[in-house]
This record gives structure tokens, sequence and C-alpha cells, in this order.
């Protein structure tokens, strides 16, 4: 199978987590691939917007893709982000029982869990939950050692890249606007640049899918937005927890309830919420959330108090359910039973980031069932990240000055980043050119005085390096943007 | 490992102010490290005039108040170091400092902490809504537009009424923008009464007290806030909301004192200025170990920031000379009336200046030092207001054999 211009075998629609790791998974075969992403960067859906937990699975119902992928997914994450030099630790996780009755709960969890084969389960009382988090209030715990954290925009960047390297052809601020069937039975997708053609189409448009489905023809799918608020806590309370802390939630919830999650950076997450909302794009936070978290959270940890707070945001779970039936709908990955080689991913929130490589294996699966694919030799699985001048030894980071002096040059103060890796990051092989897409690739502007210091620095060096014009410099792309221009008396000079 | 005499973290006005005095003092081994790419950190950046009047006894331009203190660095060829960032500082008065020449460890004798304060955040403060661009927080887009010659947009609302945030009005009018309104959540200005005047008043914008931003709308950039009105406990008054087209936001609200190096260091801060509890020398809990300006304390005169360098180099005098030796600890209390005094002990019954800010605005007021049932010094104070800083010296004969002391405002 060959491209040809703006033909591809198959067109993958969403460069979330799960649309990148299938892009990743197909480029082990030769077949042409594009990714169509309607932002400026992958990522910046759901994908990057979750707690980053690598769950353990024991919160699915046996039986069900989430649970299977979610136990498969977990025993070859290390793995994976060996391979794609993406930060991993696995740290374990508590569900933390606050009353006797939940207790009960802990079990219920614990049989699910076994019977999903998750590995190492158990329970433990008081002075083992102490043992483990002095400073968290509870009365027994389940403890999930398998339980890990990575970070998600930087796995699903990871993914985009490998996959990249290894033949995918990447558009972003694409927009699908509509798809329709040619005589020779390919696909006419038409997007906001320009038409596609493709054997097969690949959707993973996350809380959009249901609408992607309908231009293709299909109405079998409805998505609700449910949105989930976080806080963002100042590493100087980090050493509080030392892994992800649940309550205990309904069994029948899908909701996994506010939880405390370190994060691979070192700052605690308070989150998320749980609220059905109207609009797929509405990602503000509410007063009344914002203080529950904060209250939820201090149940658990009374040492932790509102005033640690550096940044509050919300993603939005694309949810199957509708409110008013709440519960538990799995997976659905299928090729559609109206429109041949039109493959769903409907409703892939949690633990859809645990989960993502097992479902790209299996959208693979559906291909490769339907024509023999063949590997293409020159994969390489492997993809290197942007060196962290701050987790080197001093010795290294002497070296690496000597190397390239920008390393010498730390723009973000709060999170030590060099100017070496700005440039890197600026330099992105997915080319994206925004300021969050520099922030989540480097970590410059996440620390307390979120960009203070160096957001005009960054702006400068993005200016400098493709010469753009002060109006072209955006946050995310899109109308996003940051300047409106020269002051009125240097316009005038 | 290089050792100085006297290390200066920060090369911005207390920064520059410490280093002249430390010259003049006599120490000859100074090594001031600035981060940017110039010294005089924020005061680049302050380009309107009202700097110096209590020092120099003239208005300059924050550059040109830098520069005076520049061209005596450079006459009297004090070392500094540009574009280095100071990564650690451990107890033992040793310094990391990394720039593109590579990462050096030096030891001191001294160390003078004067590295200012940053800019609270919408994060810190919660603000509930959207998130898209055109949010800036003052300090930002005055370095922006003064420094780089940037507009960061055209219809502007600012919540808070610091310092920054009224210059900053001003200088976008004068720019061509527009400014709707500065919304204040406290029932009185935080800035300056010289500035409302200047920056508000001559132009006509209103201020909205009580009044906080409680909705953001955009995707891309900003479109519009909600403002809201609030009640005397804080709570938003139904009925008082309203939305307002924009394309801005612009935060002052607040300043924080920089203190991650001296957190890491393990010197104990004090949980109201954000700043290192200090002696009456400006000493922190570890000994040698000094602080001045910002990262102290809050100021909202620059003036004030070299005086108070100057008056602590004292203090890193005596240090150094080993004449600075603790003879009692006492603990200032604060009593009703004050939100916070530095320093927060006494080590000696020396000279002291006491600096203080209120809680609330009040009028004939007076501030009253005491030792147990003694009252010590009493002052009038005709106006007080949060924004405004106040200052107090005492002698040592107003402190001598003093075991306690408590100051308060009533």
């Amino acid at each position: 199978m060959k491209a040809t211009k703006n033909h591809y075998d198959a067109v993958i629609i969403g460069g979330g987590m799960v649309g990148c790791a299938i892009a990743r998974e197909l480029s082990r075969y030769k077949i042409s691939v594009a990714v169509l992403e309607k932002e400026d960067d992958v990522s910046w859906g759901t994908s990057c917007r979750n707690s980053g937990v690598v769950h353990a699975g024991f919160n699915n119902r046996p039986g069900t893709l989430m649970a299977k992928f979610c136990v498969e997914g977990n025993k070859s994450f290390a793995e994976l982000c060996l391979q794609l030099d993406v930060p991993y630790k696995k740290m374990g996780k508590l569900v933390v029982a606050k009353k006797k009755e939940e207790i009960k709960d802990l079990q219920k969890l614990k049989q699910q869990g076994d019977a999903n084969g998750v590995d190492n389960l158990q329970i433990i009382d008081y002075s083992e939950v102490k043992r483990l988090e002095p400073n968290i209030e509870g009365i027994a715990a389940l403890y999930s050692p398998e339980t890990a954290i990575t970070s998600p925009y930087l796995l699903t960047i990871a993914l985009a890249e490998n996959a990249l390297n290894n033949g995918v052809s990447f558009f972003l601020n694409t927009r699908v606007e509509s798809i329709t069937r040619l005589n020779n039975s390919h696909f006419k997708i038409i997007t906001n640049r320009g038409e596609f053609t493709s054997s097969y189409v690949i959707n993973s448009a996350g809380l959009y899918a249901d609408k992607i489905a309908r231009m293709a023809g299909t109405e079998k799918y409805h998505l609700y937005p449910c949105r989930g608020e976080y806080h963002i806590l100042d590493k100087n309370v980090s050493r509080l927890i030392s892994r992800p802390i649940y309550p205990v939630t309904s069994p029948s919830s899908q909701w996994l309830g506010v939880h405390l999650t370190p994060t691979i950076d070192g700052n605690i997450l308070i989150g998320p919420s749980n609220e059905y909302i109207k609009s797929k794009d509405n990602l503000s936070v509410t007063s009344s959330v914002m203080k529950m978290l904060s209250a939820e959270a201090g149940e658990f940890l009374p040492l932790i108090s509102p005033g640690y707070t550096i940044r509050s945001y919300s993603g939005i779970r694309a949810k199957q359910s509708p409110s008013s039936e709440g519960g538990f709908w799995d997976f659905v990955i299928e090729e559609s039973d109206m429109i041949d080689n039109f493959i769903n991913l409907i409703g892939i929130e949690s633990p859809g980031l645990t989960a993502a490589q097992p479902i790209a294996k299996r959208v693979v699966e559906i291909i490769n069932k339907k024509e023999r694919l063949n590997s293409n030799p020159q994969f390489n699985p492997f993809r290197k990240g942007i060196l962290r001048f701050d987790e080197q030894g001093e010795e290294t980071k002497i070296a690496l000055i000597r190397q390239d002096p920008n390393y010498g040059e730390i723009v973000c103060r709060c999170e030590k980043v060099t100017k070496k890796e700005i440039l890197e990051a600026i330099n992105n092989p997915l080319g994206a050119r925004s300021l969050i897409s520099i922030k989540y690739r480097t970590r410059a502007m996440m620390g307390r005085c979120q960009g203070g210091y160096c957001q005009t620095r960054i702006m400068e060096i993005l200016r400098e390096s493709f010469k753009l014009g002060p109006k072209e410099l955006t946050l995310k792309g899109n109308d996003s943007y940051l300047l409106t221009g020269y002051r009125s008396s240097e316009v005038s000079k | 490992m290089p050792e100085k005499e006297v290390i200066i973290i920060g090369g911005g006005a207390a920064g520059l102010a410490a280093a002249v005095a430390c010259q003049q003092k006599g120490v000859e081994d100074i090594l001031l490290i600035e981060r940017g790419a110039y010294l005089g950190g924020i005061l680049n950046q302050c380009i309107h005039d009202g700097f110096g009047l209590e020092k120099f006894h003239t208005s300059l331009s924050g550059p040109e108040y830098a520069q005076r203190y520049v061209d005596h660095i450079k006459e009297k060829e004090i070392p500094f170091l540009l574009n280095s960032m100071v990564v650690n500082l451990t107890p033992q008065k040793e310094v990391i400092v990394v720039n593109n020449n590579g990462l050096t460890h030096y030891r001191a004798r001294v160390i003078i902490l004067a590295m200012g304060c940053r800019e609270r955040t919408r994060g810190a403060i919660s603000i509930p809504g959207a998130r898209p661009s055109g949010i800036y927080t003052a300090g930002v887009a005055q370095e922006l537009i003064n420094l780089k010659n940037y507009m960061v947009g055209q219809k502007i609302v600012v919540l808070g009424s610091g310092d920054v945030g009224l210059i900053m009005v001003r200088r976008l009018i004068l720019e061509g923008a527009e400014v709707i309104m500065v919304a204040e959540k406290l029932p009185y200005s935080s800035g300056l009464p010289r500035n409302i005047n200047q920056c508000l008043n001559d132009f006509d914008i209103p201020l909205l007290l009580s009044h906080t931003v409680v909705d953001i709308e955009g995707n891309g950039r900003l479109s519009g806030v909600t403002i809201a009105q609030l009640g005397p406990r804080g709570g938003i008054i139904p009925g008082t909301r309203r939305k307002i087209a924009c394309d801005t936001l612009l935060l002052s609200v607040g300043l924080i004192p920089e203190n991650e190096l001296s957190r890491e260091a393990g010197i104990v801060l004090d949980n109201i200025t954000g700043g290192p509890q200090v002696d009456e020398r400006g000493q922190t809990s570890i000994p040698g170990i000094f602080a001045c300006g910002n990262v102290l304390q809050v100021h909202d005169i620059v003036d004030n920031v070299s005086l108070e360098a100057e008056y602590i180099l004292e203090g890193v005098a005596e240090y150094l000379e080993g004449k600075l030796s603790q003879e009692q600890e006492i603990k200032v209390e604060i009593g009703e009336g004050l939100r916070y005094v530095v320093p927060q002990t006494l080590i000696s019954q020396k000279d002291t200046i006491f600096s203080f800010r209120v809680n609330q605005p009040g009028e004939k007021k007076i501030l009253i030092f005491e030792d147990g049932k003694k009252v010590i010094k009493k002052k009038s104070l005709r106006r007080v207001n949060p924004a405004e800083m106040v200052r107090v010296k005492l002698s040592s004969s107003e402190l001598e054999e003093i075991k306690t002391l408590k100051v308060k405002l009533v």
C-alpha cells in the first residue's frame, strides 16, 4: 500500500493519546497513515487533562474491555515509557476508607481486581496506612503496588513523535468538516486544510467521536461531556504524600472520586470533580467546585490549605451514559456495522491512558483481519525526549554547558528549565509553535510563578526562532493571540 | 571553591544598594549575582517617574534610579555577574551559580538575600472561568510594553488595585488602549493614594471597590469577564453580576517575596510577610545570611528598599568584624491593628527601625510599643492605610533593658 498526495491507507481523526498510540502501532507496518488533529498540537483534549495515573485495573468490571486492556496496559507500561523516554514512576496507590462501612467496599474492589488479574493487591490496616502515608487520615486501605504515574501529555507527544519518525504524517490545525465515500470505496475527508482520501478511517476524536461518526453516516453513538476540575498544588507540599490517594466510591460508579495524586514533576493534583455539562468545549473552572475540591482533599490531608493552589484547570470525559443513567459503559472499539473500513473508538474515558496501547493493538487487529498487514522492517520503537538539565548530576551539567552554552541559561526559574530545552521544544518535530506546546514539552511556565518570569523570554525566543510578528504569537493556536501588535509610538516610528 | 566576603543574590534595587553600601563600608571582596541581562531588576521596566524623592530628593524614572547605583558599581569596580542564576543556597553559605560559562560553587562569609518578589497569579487566587490568552499580571504586561515594545491588548479590565496595576492603567491609556475599570475585592484600595490620583482619577477610570471577577470567557483570546459586587463577608451580592466585553484582564493582586532559595536553605520564614524572619539587623535564622528589600517584605516605595539595604549593612559589617553577637532574644509580639512587624526578633538593644503594615485603613491612630505594662514609645499616625508601610525608629535608649516587646495600633 502506498500513499499518493493526500491519499493514505489510513486516516486517524484525533491526535489524542489513543489516536497517537494507534498511529505508532500502525507504523510498525507497511501502511501509509495520517493523523488529523484540529488543535495546534497533539494531546490537547482529554489526553492532557487527567490525573496521569497508570491504573492497575481493579476499578473495572471483570470481563469488560476496560478491565482487560487496563490490566494489559499496566503490565506493559514501563516498557512503553522506556522505549519512548517518557517519565514513569511505579508509586503504588491507596484507596483509603474513612468509615467502617467502607471496608466492605475495599474488599469488593480487591475481589474485582483479583478477578481482573491485578497483581499484589492487599487490604492494609490503620497502622500500615500510617506507615506508608503518615499525613493521611483513614482507618484502612486497599494498597495497589502496581499502580504508577506518568505524564499524559509527554506520553502523547512521544507516541506522536515516534510515529512521525516511523513515517506517519501529522496534520495539525486540521479540522474534519465532512466524510463521504467515493465510487472506488475510498473515503473522502474534507477539512479546513484541504481534502484527504483514505481506505480506512479511524475515528479517535475523543469527545467528538459521535460527531465524526455522524458525519460518516452512523447515528449510533452519543457522547455526553462530563467535566472534571483539578487544582495543582505548589511543590512545597509535595512531600506530604508518596503515592496517589483515592477515596472509596460506590463500586457501581465509574467516578473514582476526588483524589490526591503526585504528578511526575512533583506537584500534587487534587481532583477531579464529576459534572455533566452542556458544552463539549467548556473547560471552565467554577468557584463551587474549586471550593469542594479543597474541602474534600482536606478530609484526607488536613495539612493542605487552598493557599497552596498554583493553578486550577479542567478536563472533559466522553461519557456514553447520560447523567440520568450514570453507571458503567464499556469502551467501544469496533468497525462500523454500517460503514466498511470505518473504525470507531467511542467512550474512551478512564482508564484510557493506561489502556491506550492495548486499544491501539486492537485497532491493528481489526485491520489485520481484513487484510494482512506487512511489518515495516525500518520500524524503530525508540524515541528520545528533551534532556532535562535540572535532573542531571553536577558533572553532566558542567559537560552539557560546555557542549552548548544554552544549557547555562536558565529561562524558567521555578522549574529550572534552560534555554537549550526551550529551543529543543520550539523545534519539535511535529511543528507545534504555541506557548502551551513549549510548556507541555519543557515544564517552563508550570511552576509557582506561572510564567511571570519566563513567559516574556520564551515569547522572544519563539519569535526569533521563526521570525514571527507579534500578532503571530499564540497561547494555544487559532485565535489565542498573545499580543495585539507593537505599542502605538513604536508603530509611528 | 572560590570564597568571597559577601555574596549578594539579586541585582535589583535591594542588591544594588547593598553592593554600594558594602563597598562604602570598606568590604572589597563582594560578588553581586544577577539572573537578568542587566543590573537594575524590575526598575528597568518602571519607566514612570517618582523614584528617588526620599533618597536623592529628586524625581527619577526607574532606570535612572538604578543607573545611579550601577554607575557607582562600575566606578568602584564592584564585581558582578549577569545572566547568572543562583540555583542553590546552603546553610553553610555556599551557592551554586549557573551561567553560560558553567556551573560554579562559591562560599561566602555573608550572604545577602535580595531576590525581590514575584506577582501573585490567577491560579493562586482561584478566579473561576475559562483559560484563554489575554490574562496578564501587571508586571508581565509592563515588561512587554516598556521593554519589548508590544501591546498586550486594546480593551482592558484590571483586577486588583496594587500599585503596578495602577501604573499600568495610565501606561495603557497613554498607548491608546481603553481601560474600562479597576475592580478591587477589598473595600479599600491596595495602592498608594498618589497612584490612585495620578493613574485613575486623572484619566476618569472608575475604581470599583468590593468588586471582583467571578467569570472569564473566551476559548482562544479572552472575550469578556463577569464582575460582581461583594458583601461585607466576601460573598457575591445577588443581582450584581455583569458581563464586560474586553480582550485583556490585567491582574494586580499582590506580590510575594521570592524565597525559594531561602526555603531550600532552611531559613525560617514569616507566614504573613512571606519573607525570612529577621532580627533588627536583617539577619535571618541562619547566622551570616541577611535579607533586604522585597525578598524580606514587600515595599511600596523603592527608596525604602535602598534604605533598608543600607540599614542592614550595619549588621553585615558587624558580622564580618565578629561583633554581631546575640545579647538577648526578644520576640516582637504583634498586637491589635497590625498585620505584621519586621524585625521579628531583637538580639541586641541597638537603634532599630521597625516596619509595619496595618490591618485596615483608619484615622487618628496611635502606635504603641510596650514592654509588659510599660509603654516605651507612642507615635500618633494621622492616617493609616494597609497600602502604606509604616517605618518607626526606636533608639537604643528606648530599647534599653526591655524584657518583652509588643507593638499595637489603637
